[in-house]
């Protein structure tokens, strides 16, 4: 029955070549407007460290002074000082932690004449990169006793490697940072969180990676200066670590929903006591795991999220156009539907026929749809946003193409389908 | 033209008719608001700026040695003013656009903090003598720096510079002292105070920090010695010569500092770089609305046609009792003007509803009330020339189909 089905849809789409490419084109439109703008949110949305991110919390403080404050109406610093950062580190009281700052160095290529360059630094200590799950090509990450003594040791990715080495193994080699010599203990392989968690808040959420990792005080001993200071009084900034400045993330491992619940005691408790102390004014801590703190500092750009919502419009407005043109066609064969069941089709083998003929327009529709993805996210990879070069349609999306073809052209088609089954049948013989 | 007979064969045709009504509407508030938002962005795109960005070139020098910038910034100034073509050079701490922004909570009373919620926050540039030329600031009230400001303003060691002079925006006067002069006034900075000696037209921002859109303006400018902190080097030319000056400036600080970072840019490639986003979003927007538009009329040709062509009989029997061809031809265009009609109806009271629900969640205004009745006559329009087409077809029916059997 499925197979005359087929040769009966195929036929009656062939009979009017300019009305099914209408509906097929226009289906494929809107399912290609779609698919490119939620594989770009999806993209943005993600998560960045896979497996990993459901147990990584960002402890938040409020150091601010007491002026202008409303209990309850104001929310806790995006970044902590360098006394509560090491306050918080140095309890211990998760079974991994890291300090995390993102700054800029200087990098001075080894082959005379060659010219300096910029590159993201990231100024951690030592169980950032294992607790992230970076991979390692070579070497490893530094100790927690390089981190005390300020070893000035580094851990670079594998595209600077690509660029000062030759690919080659570095370890034990030396990379000039601001003009400080720096040992590689460590060779990244590729890693490239998308979003880039650490480094939100100061505005470069997605794209390339970093080039160096170094331990934090060697760093700032260099004089490696914070790319996000915001001090809420005049302090000096050329002394961060006593300064009115916030410029410091912590990141911490709570495995299960105790540890959490601890570590938010511990926290409300510190807080606390930093109040009684005199040292703090408000009381307001907060906690988020990674994907919500990437949620509450809205990372996903609203236009992304606004194109969205507009091909997600436009789908809606293809669909009813698809749902008037089959119903245009099918209601065109009232006599043909009431020969059929005069012949003794049913209702169900009427509404089935013209469910396959939806299928089919839905099935080209994506077809096509999927040709306009990829022209249109092909468009996005040229635009100059930073996550452009990522925007590329993974399997999933390729998959969830033709579901959403599928299901637009179905629920398109239920309409016609219904009233070509509801024809009667004796109207439609006697008329001719 | 009579609409009881239109009326009373479109209640025979209930659902083809209603979903003629219902793509106008979706279609109708999909564009008003498209339209509003592209309205928007443009607007954001060609925002004001008080500076000669035609003839501007800038050059960012990062990784010199900050114990040398008192010497080395006056001889970089002097190699770059000997670039044949430059008018004026100067040197600030960040650029409008430049997405590097310092920005800083003013208050105007001594008492408040920085952290009050009555604190205004606004980007600081900092600029070298003649750095007003440079950019072509243009004074509004009281004064430039004088040369004595420049040399008595220094960087101490927290970010805000050891100075008692500024110069604000319009824009940011107007916030801090609505209504009165903003000339003599102090404006003050946790234990810092500044005299505003000038006031100058609105500058942009370098980001879009503090209130977003609406404080986009609000800027103070302050004098700085030859400090460390000054990096953004900016030469103003002929704008035919833009290009070139910034090339070459790029290369003579290379030169002179080859152990620095140096890159040059025209200030229109900054401006175009800053509103990439906006610009592909307008575009992104554009096309969407022409195919939406396109496939709207497609759907209501693909209807119509069929429509006439399951009516051919009657419009038979009605040019055989004497109706004329203008009549069928306006029957059917009188027809898409009610579903129009309707369609864009409930399209508006949707848009609306989009609109509302845009606010709440995103950074979008209120639409004004024209752009509804815009979107209706927009689609009005469509509609009526998407039925040209089988209406034509319509009054050529000939009056001997009536006679054929149907």
């Amino acid at each position: 029955m499925f197979g005359y089905y087929l040769q009966l849809a195929w036929r009656s789409l062939g009979r009017n070549r300019v009305l099914t490419t209408l509906m097929v084109l226009a289906l494929a439109l809107g399912i290609g407007a779609c698919i490119t703008t939620l594989t770009v949110l999806r993209l943005l949305s993600g998560d960045p460290l896979p497996g990993r991110s459901a147990q990584l919390y960002y402890p938040q403080v409020d150091p601010y002074p007491k002026d202008g404050y409303v209990p309850g109406q104001s929310k806790p610093q995006e970044n902590l000082t360098w006394v509560d950062a090491n306050n918080l580190f140095e309890a211990h009281r998760a079974p991994r932690q890291a300090l995390v700052a993102l700054g800029s160095a200087k990098i001075q290529p080894h082959d005379a004449g060659g010219r300096p360059f910029f590159g993201d630094a990231v100024m951690a200590t030592a169980e950032f990169l294992p607790m992230v799950g970076a991979p390692f090509r070579y070497g490893s990450a530094w100790s927690a006793d390089d981190d005390t003594a300020g070893a000035r040791v580094v851990v670079i990715a594998d595209f600077l490697n690509q660029k000062l080495f030759g690919g080659a193994n570095s370890v034990g080699r030396t990379v000039r940072l601001n003009g400080n010599d720096f040992r590689v203990v460590g060779v990244l392989g590729h890693f490239s969180p998308q979003p880039r968690f650490y480094a939100i808040n100061i505005g470069r959420s997605y794209g390339d990676g970093d080039g160096v990792f170094l331990p934090l005080r060697a760093a700032r001993a260099t004089e490696m200066a914070p790319t996000n200071i915001s001090c809420w009084a005049a302090g000096d900034i050329e002394h961060l670590e006593t300064a009115p400045c916030m410029w410091l993330g912590l990141w911490v491992e709570l495995p299960d929903a105790a540890a959490v619940a601890n570590y938010q005691r511990f926290l409300d408790g510190y807080v606390r006591e930093q109040v009684a102390q005199g040292r703090f004014h408000r009381t307001d801590t907060a906690l988020p795991d990674l994907m919500q703190w990437l949620r509450n500092e809205q990372v996903v750009p609203d236009d992304a999220r606004l194109q969205a919502g507009l091909a997600f419009g436009f789908l809606l407005i293809c669909v009813t156009n698809t749902i008037g043109l089959l119903l245009a066609k099918c209601l065109r064969r009232s006599r043909e539907i009431g020969v059929r069941r005069a012949l003794g089709a049913t209702r169900g083998a009427i509404f089935g026929q013209f469910m396959v003929e939806a299928a089919i327009v839905g099935l080209a529709g994506g077809l096509l749809g999927l040709v306009f993805a990829e022209a249109g996210l092909w468009g996005i990879r040229h635009q100059p946003a930073e996550y452009a070069s990522l925007a590329r349609l993974d399997l999933s999306m390729f998959a969830f193409t033709f579901v959403v073809a599928l299901a637009s052209a179905l629920v398109a088609g239920l309409l016609p389908a219904w009233r070509a089954c509801v024809v009667a049948p004796a109207p439609q013989l006697k008329s001719s | 033209m009579e609409i009881g007979p239109i009326l009373a064969s479109l209640r025979k045709h209930r659902i083809p008719a209603l979903l003629i009504v219902l793509e106008i509407a979706l279609a109708c508030a999909v564009l008003c608001n498209a339209v509003f938002m592209i309205g928007a962005r443009a607007g954001e795109i060609r925002l004001s700026d008080a500076i000669d960005e035609q003839g501007l070139s800038v050059v960012t020098l990062t990784g010199a040695d900050p114990e040398r910038a008192s010497s080395e910034i006056p001889r970089n100034l002097d190699a770059l003013r000997r670039i044949p073509g430059v008018q004026a050079v100067a040197v600030l701490n960040t650029m409008p656009l430049s997405g590097n922004g310092w920005n800083v909570n003013f208050t105007t009373r001594p008492d408040m903090k920085p952290t009050d919620k009555g604190s205004i926050n606004s980007n600081i540039y900092l600029m070298s003598e003649g750095a007003d030329r440079a950019l072509g600031l243009r004074l509004k009230q009281g004064r430039m720096f004088g040369s004595e400001d420049y040399a008595s303003s220094t960087m101490g060691a927290t970010f805000a510079p050891e100075t008692h002079v500024a110069i604000v925006s319009e824009r940011l006067a107007g916030r801090l002292w609505p209504g009165q002069s903003a000339l003599g006034r102090k404006m003050y900075m946790d234990k810092y105070w500044y005299q505003v000696v000038g006031v100058v037209a609105d500058v942009l921002r370098p980001t879009r920090a503090g209130a977003g859109l609406p404080g986009i303006y609000d800027t103070v400018f302050f004098p700085m010695q030859p400090t460390d902190v000054l990096n953004y080097y900016v030469l103003r030319s002929a704008p035919a010569d833009r290009d070139r000056v910034a090339r070459q400036a790029e290369d003579t600080l290379a030169r002179l500092d080859p152990g620095a970072v140096a890159e040059g840019k025209t200030f229109v490639d900054m401006r175009g770089d800053f509103f990439s986003g906006a610009s592909s979003m307008v575009w992104m927007l554009v096309l969407v609305c022409v195919v939406m538009l396109a496939v709207t009329a497609f759907g209501i040709v693909g209807l119509t046609s069929f429509w006439v062509a399951q009516r051919r009989r009657q419009i038979g029997i009605r040019r055989a009792v004497g109706a004329r061809r203008g009549h069928i031809l306006s029957y059917f265009r009188t027809e898409n003007f009610l579903l129009s009609a309707a369609g864009v109806a409930l399209g508006m009271v949707l848009a609306f509803g989009i609109n509302l629900y845009l606010m709440q969640h995103y950074e979008v205004d209120r639409m004004p009330w024209y752009y509804l009745p815009g979107g209706a006559i927009a689609l009005w329009l469509l509609g009526q020339a998407a039925v040209y087409g089988p209406a034509h077809r319509a009054a050529m029916v000939p009056p001997v189909e009536a006679t054929r059997s149907g």
